[in-house]
């Protein structure tokens, strides 16, 4: 229960602290939208449903990068992350914490960009919308990991990318696949697979990417 | 309660602390000395915990939980207020009492007025003051501090006084600083190091 309460405290401090700086929603929302317009002008006409399904995919996948970059940035400013690293809670419900308030700006952000793709390019389905959901947790656990890793160096705006993205291809095919395939199952499947085996891996590593 | 044989430790290449001896029984009051780059901080990050030893043997009796620690900075949020960081710290921390604990603390540092306040507005002295209030907050037995008085005024530097000679004798302390006549009368020991 404890745990629960610590990985509750800590994501309720990311919300309080977005809400206030206001500096990662906003750039996201703001990237994502402008992703869609310029795609709409560049793609062709009658480019298909899955060319516009892999540009959702690239946007999507990108705005995520552009919030998990700015992730561990109020941890980084005050050596806050010490801090948390100290306190007596288990060291996994801090990566828990974060990955779960990165999941809240992530949905936050799709609840605006998945009506607007709708608007510039197609409606989507079900299916699509079920595999940007379990996409999204995979991002998110994945993410917040790499992100906490690249956050240590001094090179992390390059770090990061060059970690995540090739992680994140799996999370394209299946999302791309769960959209476009006539048997979408399969590849929410492959995305639950990928969500539960990755998170398992980020939640017990987390405690030797903290310590020096 | 800290028991250090031989101690080392290495970022890359880069040897940061060799072969360090340190004993520190409950209760006592440890001092560090050295010049910049001697390693003092690094030593203090390793008897908290912070960091693990590149070699050597290094025990430490209390568990985190039972660590207070003041580094460099001030392991506070800037966007939070003085009160919603130590609320933080005290929730993870299960301070009993946590809001009758955090108002003594505010108000024996002088930040009660400033309580409110986000810590991107505080000046470096107030924020150095809530960082010694996120380090006593959980009453812990084992107190590491880094250079405690740097940014305090005069009044800050005689409420740390108070503080530290309130708890010597009961709590034990590690503590790096560059002055050390001004915590000679509390101090049981002193560890010199050299340049690295």
């Amino acid at each position: 229960m404890n745990y629960i309460e610590d990985v509750a405290t800590l994501a309720r401090k990311d919300l309080r602290l977005e809400l206030r700086a206001r500096d990662t929603l906003p750039a996201m929302l703001l990237f994502v939208l402008s992703t869609f317009v310029v795609f709409h002008f560049a793609l062709p006409q009658g480019s298909g449903e899955a060319a516009a399904q892999g540009l959702l995919w690239v946007a999507l996948v990108f705005t995520a990068l552009l919030g998990l970059a700015r992730s561990w940035a109020p941890e980084r400013e005050g050596g806050v992350f010490d801090g948390l690293v100290l306190a007596p809670c288990d060291r996994s419900a801090i990566w828990l914490g974060k990955a779960a308030a990165v999941l809240v700006f992530l949905v936050a952000i799709e609840v605006v960009a998945l009506p607007a793709f709708a608007l510039f390019f197609e409606p989507l389905d079900g299916a699509a919308v079920a595999g940007v959901a379990l996409a999204n947790l995979g991002i998110c656990a994945v993410g917040t990991l790499l992100a906490a890793m690249a956050a240590a160096s001094r090179t992390r705006e390059l770090i990061l990318p060059l970690l995540f993205l090739p992680l994140a291809i799996p999370l394209v095919v299946g999302g791309v696949g769960s959209a476009i395939s006539p048997e979408p199952g399969r590849y929410l499947l492959f995305l639950a697979l990928y969500d539960a085996v990755f998170a398992i891996i980020c939640w017990a590593s987390f405690e030797y990417v903290v310590t020096e | 309660m800290i028991r250090a044989r031989g101690l080392e430790k290495r970022y890359g290449r880069k040897r940061v602390l060799r072969g360090v001896d340190l004993d520190l029984a409950p209760g006592g009051f440890l001092v560090v000395t050295g010049p910049n780059g001697s390693g003092k901080t690094t030593l203090l990050r390793l008897c908290a915990g912070l960091a693990l030893p590149s070699g050597g043997a290094l025990e430490i009796v209390p568990d985190r939980a039972r660590v207070g620690f003041l580094g460099h900075e001030g392991l506070l949020y800037r966007d939070l207020t003085a009160l919603e960081n130590l609320d933080l710290f005290g929730r993870l921390y299960r301070v009993p009492e946590r809001r009758e604990r955090i108002g003594m603390l505010l108000g024996r540092f002088g930040l009660w007025d400033a309580r409110n306040e986000r810590v991107a507005a505080f000046s470096r002295g107030m924020a150095q003051r809530l960082a010694l209030c996120r380090a006593f907050l959980h009453d812990p037995d084992l107190l590491v501090l880094d250079e405690p008085f740097t940014a305090l005024d005069g009044e800050g530097a005689a409420l740390l006084d108070r503080e530290l000679a309130s708890l010597a004798g009961d709590r034990t302390f590690l503590v790096a600083t560059h002055d050390p006549h001004r915590l000679a009368p509390l101090t049981s020991g002193r560890l010199a190091l050299g340049a690295s």
